[in-house]
């Protein structure tokens, strides 16, 4: 190639490439490799991290599963020695209390989520902090609020009173899960709105929220699901009851506080029950969490 | 195909003589990349297809056509960036100087160091510094000589016309910078890696015009030093800155078809197809 030495002196450029092509190449290997631990690290990590899930999952099923018959889930709780007892009265209470929290904190919840999405002052950051604080509260302190604020000043303990500790549980959470939704309605919609002439709830009602629905549903049914589960707001307030009892002014049972009570027991049948109903909530959870998705999923791609 | 790396060292003094060549033969400047019946699909649905074109060295190439064209995704093919799409597949032939980019034993991050790439809005890394930003591409590429990093960045920041403003602040964030200045930032960052060609994606599109002209006068500069592939929904800028100008259009079927490739003087003056004379005459698009 007696051309490229006629050349003028080195071009520095091509000096450079060459330089920089053969740094990428022969560090390719090493790089490569690299690489490649950095994949397996993360893979490993989060095996490590998924094994103590799978392992409750698997273990509640496999404990549960045998609880599971026709009884268990028609009859009352039974006293230890008496057979076929089953956990209806907790079915029916948590979900008389769950949809009675339910009723109460969605309004709240979202209306709380749309002044935070649309403010952004002093007031609104004052709500935002508590919300997150509250999210962060140990339930039984909630538990103990519920007790203190209403049954102390009703005078007994009942399902509302339960409702009530556990709609202070799911307010927050679907507060913040709603302005996060709203928050991700593209302001060119508002205003778009705006420019039609509608005003500031108008655009709320008939735009913003409509959008953020998919997302609304998923943060109100993530609330149940968490909602669902406390144990610790129940126990001062809707206290447990080991009969079926629909009337939400008296103490009712719930799945948590059925779980709370009959794992410590020292009889296998009541321990049994409490197995069973782990599973049936952890199921419950499971389904709520998943539908969340489903819907939000679904939702998204109707509206392309 | 002993070592494709070092081949294009070889064609430089060609590349020195390409106007000259140009003026004489018209058509025998080299190929750096060569398409040969090139589809891009997305989960079986053809987005651009049968593109069959040369790049020759040292010009500016300019795919223009209305939006759904295929203009991007043809263009992010030439340095396997469709690779982090799982959905998308692309076939045909795409030869860098020798080196066949989609072979299996061809390293994708190779095939980037060689052809950069500069996108529709700047995007240099917000928490890098400037001399950071510009030397990160070869930092990537397992480059460690420090004189070499200082070197190849000061050449691409003066190549990208920056240089001087930036030159008593190579330390500050990236994102100090105006928005054209971050264009040009990412030209040089593109630059210093010193590839062979360099992709732009309507690298002006989100840029006022004053910055888009000196963008635009970097490109014609630049091509001394790198082969420029740039798509462009102006037809102006095409006319300015290409030498040679690629006029895509989406087919019945809903993906991009190469209608017509040539000099962009000829392009735009009497082209062959009746659509590109549409086309540059504004009539659709």
């Amino acid at each position: 190639m007696s051309v490229t030495t006629l050349d003028p002196p080195e071009d520095p450029v091509l000096a450079r490439r060459a330089a920089i092509q053969l740094a990428a190449t022969s560090s390719l290997r090493r790089r490569k490799a690299y690489s490649t631990a950095g994949i397996w690290v993360c893979r490993a990590f989060l095996l490590i991290a998924v094994i103590p899930l799978l392992g409750v999952i698997l273990y509640v099923v496999s404990k549960g599963l045998p609880a599971w018959n026709v009884d268990f889930f028609t009859q009352v709780t039974k006293p230890e020695g008496i057979p076929n007892g089953g956990i209806k009265n907790a079915i029916v209470g948590s979900l008389i209390i769950d949809g009675i929290a339910v009723a109460f904190s969605v309004p709240f919840g979202v209306v709380g989520g749309l002044f935070l999405a649309e403010s952004d002052g002093r007031i609104a950051g004052g709500v935002r902090l508590m919300a997150d604080v509250l999210t962060g509260v140990p339930s039984i302190t909630i538990g103990i609020f519920g007790y203190i604020v209403w049954v102390k000043n009703v005078g007994s303990y009942s399902g509302l009173a339960g409702a009530f500790a556990i709609s202070i549980v799911m307010i927050p959470v679907i507060m913040r899960a709603a302005e996060t939704a709203l928050r991700g309605v593209p302001g060119t919609l508002s205003e778009a709105a705006l420019s039609l002439g509608a005003r500031k709830f108008t655009i709320a009602r008939r735009v913003v929220v409509p959008a953020a629905l998919p997302g609304l549903i998923t943060g109100v049914l993530l609330a149940v699901a968490r909602g669902a589960g406390e144990t610790a707001p129940l126990l001062f307030t809707a206290f447990g009851n080991q009969f079926l009892q629909t009337n939400p002014t008296k103490p009712m049972e719930t799945m948590p506080h059925t779980i709370y009570t009959y794992s410590s027991q020292p009889y296998a049948d009541l321990v049994q029950i409490a197995w069973g109903t782990a599973l049936l909530l952890m199921l419950v959870i499971l389904v709520l969490n998943v539908g969340s998705r489903l819907i939000a999923a679904r939702l998204g791609r109707e509206r392309g | 195909m002993n070592d494709p790396i070092v081949a294009p060292i070889e064609n430089r003094g060609v590349s020195l003589t390409t106007q000259e060549v140009l003026v004489e033969t018209g058509n025998d400047t080299p190929c750096v990349m060569r398409l040969e019946d090139v589809s891009v699909s997305f989960d079986g649905r053809a987005a651009v297809r049968g593109i069959t074109l040369d790049v020759r060295q040292g010009e500016v190439t300019a795919l223009i056509g209305p939006s759904g064209s295929g203009k991007t995704t043809l263009l992010r093919a030439l340095n396997r960036m469709h690779d982090i799409e799982r959905s998308a597949v692309v076939t045909g032939h795409i030869l860098l100087g020798d080196t066949d980019v989609y072979a299996r034993s061809t390293d994708p991050t190779l095939i980037r160091a060689r052809v950069g790439m500069v996108f529709q809005r700047p995007n240099p890394f917000p928490t890098m510094t400037i001399y950071e930003n510009v030397v990160s591409g070869l930092r990537f590429s397992g480059v460690r000589n420090r004189s070499l990093l200082e070197e190849a960045a000061e050449s691409a920041l003066i190549a990208a016309a920056l240089w001087d403003s930036v030159k008593d602040r190579l330390k500050s964030h990236a994102s100090t910078l105006s928005g054209g200045e971050q264009q040009r930032l990412c030209i040089a960052r593109a630059l210093a890696v010193e590839p062979e060609v360099l992709l732009m994606d309507e690298p002006t599109s989100a840029l006022d015009p004053i910055a888009t002209k000196r963008i635009e006068e970097l490109v014609v500069e630049l091509k001394d030093r790198v082969t420029i592939i740039i798509v462009t929904h102006n037809m102006q800028q095409a006319m300015r800155v290409s030498d040679r100008c690629a006029f895509l259009l989406m087919g019945d079927d809903k993906s991009g078809e190469l209608i017509e490739f040539g000099p962009t003087a000829k392009l735009f003056s009497e082209p062959t197809d009746p659509r590109t004379l549409d086309y540059v005459n504004g009539r659709f698009g």
